[in-house]
């Protein structure tokens, strides 16, 4: 089998990752700056399941543009709508999707007034595009919008911490408080990935953003499970050396899982329709900000911390 | 670790049966699973399918298609009125002999406030009224620990007694408004002809309701939004509604509008209600010669018929009103006496509008208003594309992991594309066989797994290749290999099992779907990774013998 590829790359690889972790972290400092810049300017585009209010996706003939559909829509005077065009190049389909804000009032009243919104709108589009067809709607109230919210977000901080918990029960607090800081690195450059981009932002997003905090942990672990071994292996080598080759002999294995990974979540991307989109959208950029976390921030910080060597049974190599 | 003894090879290859077993459905069409009978639309599995797992994944509505409502009952009016007919058994238990007459009793705030006459009166009023007070009767029937009110002299004014109702025993009425809801949706849909609705309780005062293939959510709203009490009046022409229905009413008197009238009508009636919604035993759309179109028929009970025997012989020549949730469906004159127990609901209504409001009778009325406040619907054309579109996802997403796999590890690869192949079969397997539902995101949890199944196989491929490098013999090299990266395996999907876990928990919804297809695609891909790929290798090992690896 002459086919593998891996043979082709530097079986140890001597790249110098730790030499340049300066560099590296003033450019996680400065994307973090940003994304919280970014976050607090701009924003984030909350989908409709944090927003609430009435989303609606419509198949209509090739030559309806949003446009037109804005004038039809906007007459209606339900509140600002915000209309785009849903699927992707790859899909034959012509869909829009129209999201309506929550209507104004106060409890059972404004739920109703949702509705009703509802039926206006299909009722509209109905007669003025007699050819557009209904795909899927959505309707949120706002007590309900609050509570996805809270559950979203107390879902993020939850995982966060059993990590936190897991993480301190196999290794040491040193090793802990890297791998946190790296995770909280990975949240918040995605959210600021959001702001920039202002892709919808909603349940299935959190739903990713939760994955990413699971494999980005999952590759900080399996780089901090070779740190120890190699710490316990070569007791007289200084610290950065160990990180540095710990994080080459993993390498080939950090770059094929995320490659893979990444080629099943481009094809989600690509041909999973307009529903994952964000959800995809996000879970690649949090594999390769997960990626980049456990070699540039999750290692090094193992030098601030000062790992603690223990005085293990095994003998130098 | 190069030893598979017997009962371990029979466990795994009947694990893979069982997956495969249970997948093969899935891949078969249902007409050549199931014999169908047209008659009723029921079906049994035919010919090997008796013996074999015959039934599919169940799909998600946003991948068959339908409607997904969530209403919430509106605890506040479930309150009130629990306060009002508190007052009114008050009133009553003081009006019984010997009367001990109060100035008033009236619903103040979450409280009744009884206001004695005569002071000295307070304290045989307040013993008399104990007697309503009674322990709270608990979900299954039985009495529970707490009392149903708690009953206060007042210490300022010394003609006041207080009751409010305890919060055992409102969460008691809450809790029972929520199945008696439930029941009547229930009854509802069935009424409507939907198939496999799903009617359940969430949170502490919403029901979730489902139905599969329901495009228009509207259909659903109107019929489970709406309470359906129904009572019959007398109407009382003596008094002048005013243009808008505001004049002032005399106690007793209720002023209603009239149903499909434009402008608005309204009538004034009296508030006592003669007989209710309880009072019908069946309705059914039919054909009255006075009425153009189809009336709703009713009938009433024997209680019933005899109440309205007497009220239309005693009333002859008056309007009685029938009132549809605080509004008048009709309102015609008594022309003779009606002893039968029967009647007809007339007056402008198409076949469908009388079909629901027969649905509605049959049912009976809900115990409060039910709005909604979360509606998902999606129709079944965009659930087959996202059926299609997902399913395209993961063929292409596994057939480029295959790829990589190949090019990365040569025969090592075709291990771990094997164990890839049976880690998809038993992930669908899985579903199938516990019944789990499948939704978009779940197809999602899919492919994210596909992509990170492999990790597992290459972190012992890796551990492989580097202990073969530092010298060991082939079968030396693969046994370190599999031993030393078990930790880091377990480590590594103990982390995203917990993120798996917690979405599962609090996870709302369609994301609850990815929750379970990433943690089951977690376990079995640990399996396969550890268990199968290695007795892959083995195998390879024994049949061989090679000298080298080819890693």
């Amino acid at each position: 089998m002459s086919l593998a590829l891996v043979k082709y790359l530097p079986v140890t690889g001597n790249v110098p990752f730790i030499r340049i972790r300066f560099f590296a972290l003033g450019l996680s400092a400065l994307v973090l700056l940003f994304s919280l810049f970014e976050f607090a300017n701009v924003g984030i585009n909350f989908g409709i399941d944090f927003r609430g209010g009435i989303q609606t996706e419509v198949e209509t003939a090739p030559e309806t543009s949003i446009e037109d559909v804005r004038t039809v829509v906007s007459a209606l005077e339900l509140g600002e709508p915000r209309i785009q065009e849903a699927g992707n190049s790859l899909e034959a389909r012509h869909t829009i999707l129209i999201a309506l804000p929550l209507q104004p009032g106060e409890g059972a009243e404004a739920e109703r007034a949702n509705q009703a919104a509802r039926e206006t709108l299909e009722a509209a589009i109905a007669e003025n595009f007699p050819d557009a067809q209904l795909r899927g709607t959505t309707v949120i109230g706002g007590a309900v919008s609050g509570e996805l919210v809270v559950t979203g977000f107390t879902a993020i901080g939850v995982a966060l911490f059993l990590m936190l918990i897991y993480i301190w029960f196999r290794f040491e607090w040193q090793y802990s408080v890297g791998a946190i800081v790296a995770l909280i690195h990975d949240v918040i450059a995605t959210v600021g990935m959001f702001s920039v981009t202002q892709m919808t932002f909603d349940l299935a997003t959190v739903a990713a953003i939760l994955t990413i905090v699971g494999y980005s942990m999952n590759d900080t672990v399996v780089v901090y499970d070779r740190i120890r071994e190699n710490l316990r292996k070569y007791k007289k080598m200084p610290l950065p050396e160990v990180l540095n080759l710990s994080i080459n002999d993993t390498l080939s294995r950090t770059i094929l899982t995320s490659a893979t990974t990444l080629v099943a979540l481009i094809s989600l991307y690509l041909i999973g329709g307009a529903s994952l989109e964000g959800f995809a959208f996000a879970m690649i950029w949090g594999i390769v900000i997960g990626t980049y976390s456990s070699i540039f921030v999750a290692s090094p910080l193992l030098l601030f911390t000062q790992v603690q060597r223990d005085s293990g049974e095994s003998s130098d190599q | 670790m190069l030893h598979f003894g017997r009962w371990k090879l029979l466990t795994i290859f009947l694990v893979v049966l069982a997956g495969a077993l249970y997948t093969l459905p899935n891949l078969v069409p249902e007409t050549v699973r199931y014999q169908i009978n047209e008659a009723d639309g029921s079906r049994e599995p035919r010919g090997i399918w008796r013996y074999i797992p015959s039934s599919t994944i169940n799909l998600g509505l946003d991948l068959q298609g339908g409607s997904y409502i969530v209403f919430e009952v509106d605890m506040n009016e479930v309150r009130t009125a629990q306060l009002e007919s508190l007052a009114a058994d008050v009133r009553q238990t003081l009006r019984n002999d010997p009367p001990l007459l109060p100035r008033s009793v009236a619903v103040v705030g979450e409280e009744v406030v009884v206001l004695m006459i005569r002071e000295e009166q307070r304290d045989e009023a307040f013993e008399r009224l104990r007697e309503l007070n009674g322990p709270v009767t608990t979900e299954l029937g039985q009495p529970g620990l707490a009392q149903m009110y708690d009953m206060q002299r007042d210490g300022e004014d010394p003609s006041a007694i207080r009751i409010s109702v305890t919060d055992e025993q409102f969460t008691a009425i809450r809790q029972r408004t929520l199945s008696q809801s439930i029941t009547v949706i229930r009854r509802r849909l069935d009424g409507l002809g939907t198939t496999d609705p799903t009617i359940a309780r969430s949170g502490a005062d919403r029901v979730m309701v489902q139905v599969p293939g329901a495009d228009d959510p509207q259909e659903i709203i109107d019929l489970v939004g709406t309470q359906a009490a129904l009572s019959f009046h007398l109407v009382d022409n003596t008094i002048n509604p005013g243009p808008n229905g505001q004049a002032r009413t005399p106690p007793g008197r209720t002023i209603y509008p009239v149903a499909n009238t434009q402008p608005v009508q309204y009538l004034a009636v009296e508030t006592r209600q003669l007989l209710t919604g309880e009072n019908l035993t069946q309705s059914n759309v039919t054909q009255h010669p006075s009425y153009v179109g189809p009336v709703v028929g009713f009938r009433l009970d024997t209680q019933g018929a005899l109440i309205f025997g007497d009220v239309t012989r005693n009333n002859r020549g008056r309007q009685f009103a029938i009132v549809l949730d605080d509004e008048i469906i009709t309102a015609p004159r008594i022309n003779e006496p009606i002893l039968g127990g029967s009647g007809v609901i007339g007056g402008g209504y198409t076949y469908e509008t009388a079909s629901q409001l027969v649905i509605l009778l049959n049912a009976g009325a809900l115990p409060a208003t039910l709005t909604p406040v979360e509606q998902r619907t999606v129709s079944a054309s965009l659930g087959r594309d996202q059926i299609e579109s997902g399913t395209l996802a993961i063929i292409i997403g596994f057939a480029a992991v295959i790829v990589f796999m190949l090019a990365a590890y040569g025969i090592f690869g075709v291990f771990s594309t094997l164990a890839l192949l049976v880690n998809v079969v038993l992930i669908l397997g899985g579903l199938s066989g516990l019944g789990m539902t499948l939704t978009l995101p779940g197809i999602a949890g899919i492919i994210l797994t596909i992509g990170m199944a492999v990790d597992a196989n290459v972190l012992i491929f890796e551990r492989i290749r580097e202990e073969s490098r530092h010298g060991r013999t082939p079968a030396n090299a693969i046994q370190a290999g599999y031993e030393r990266a078990l930790a880091a395996i377990l480590d590594a999907n103990i982390t995203t099992f917990i993120a798996a876990a917690v979405l599962f928990m609090l996870g709302a919804g369609p994301v609850r779907g990815f929750a379970v297809t990433l943690g089951v695609g977690i376990v079995t891909s640990v399996f396969t990774a550890f268990v199968f790929s290695r007795l892959l290798a083995v195998l390879w090992l024994r049949a061989f013998k090679p000298k080298s690896l080819p890693l």
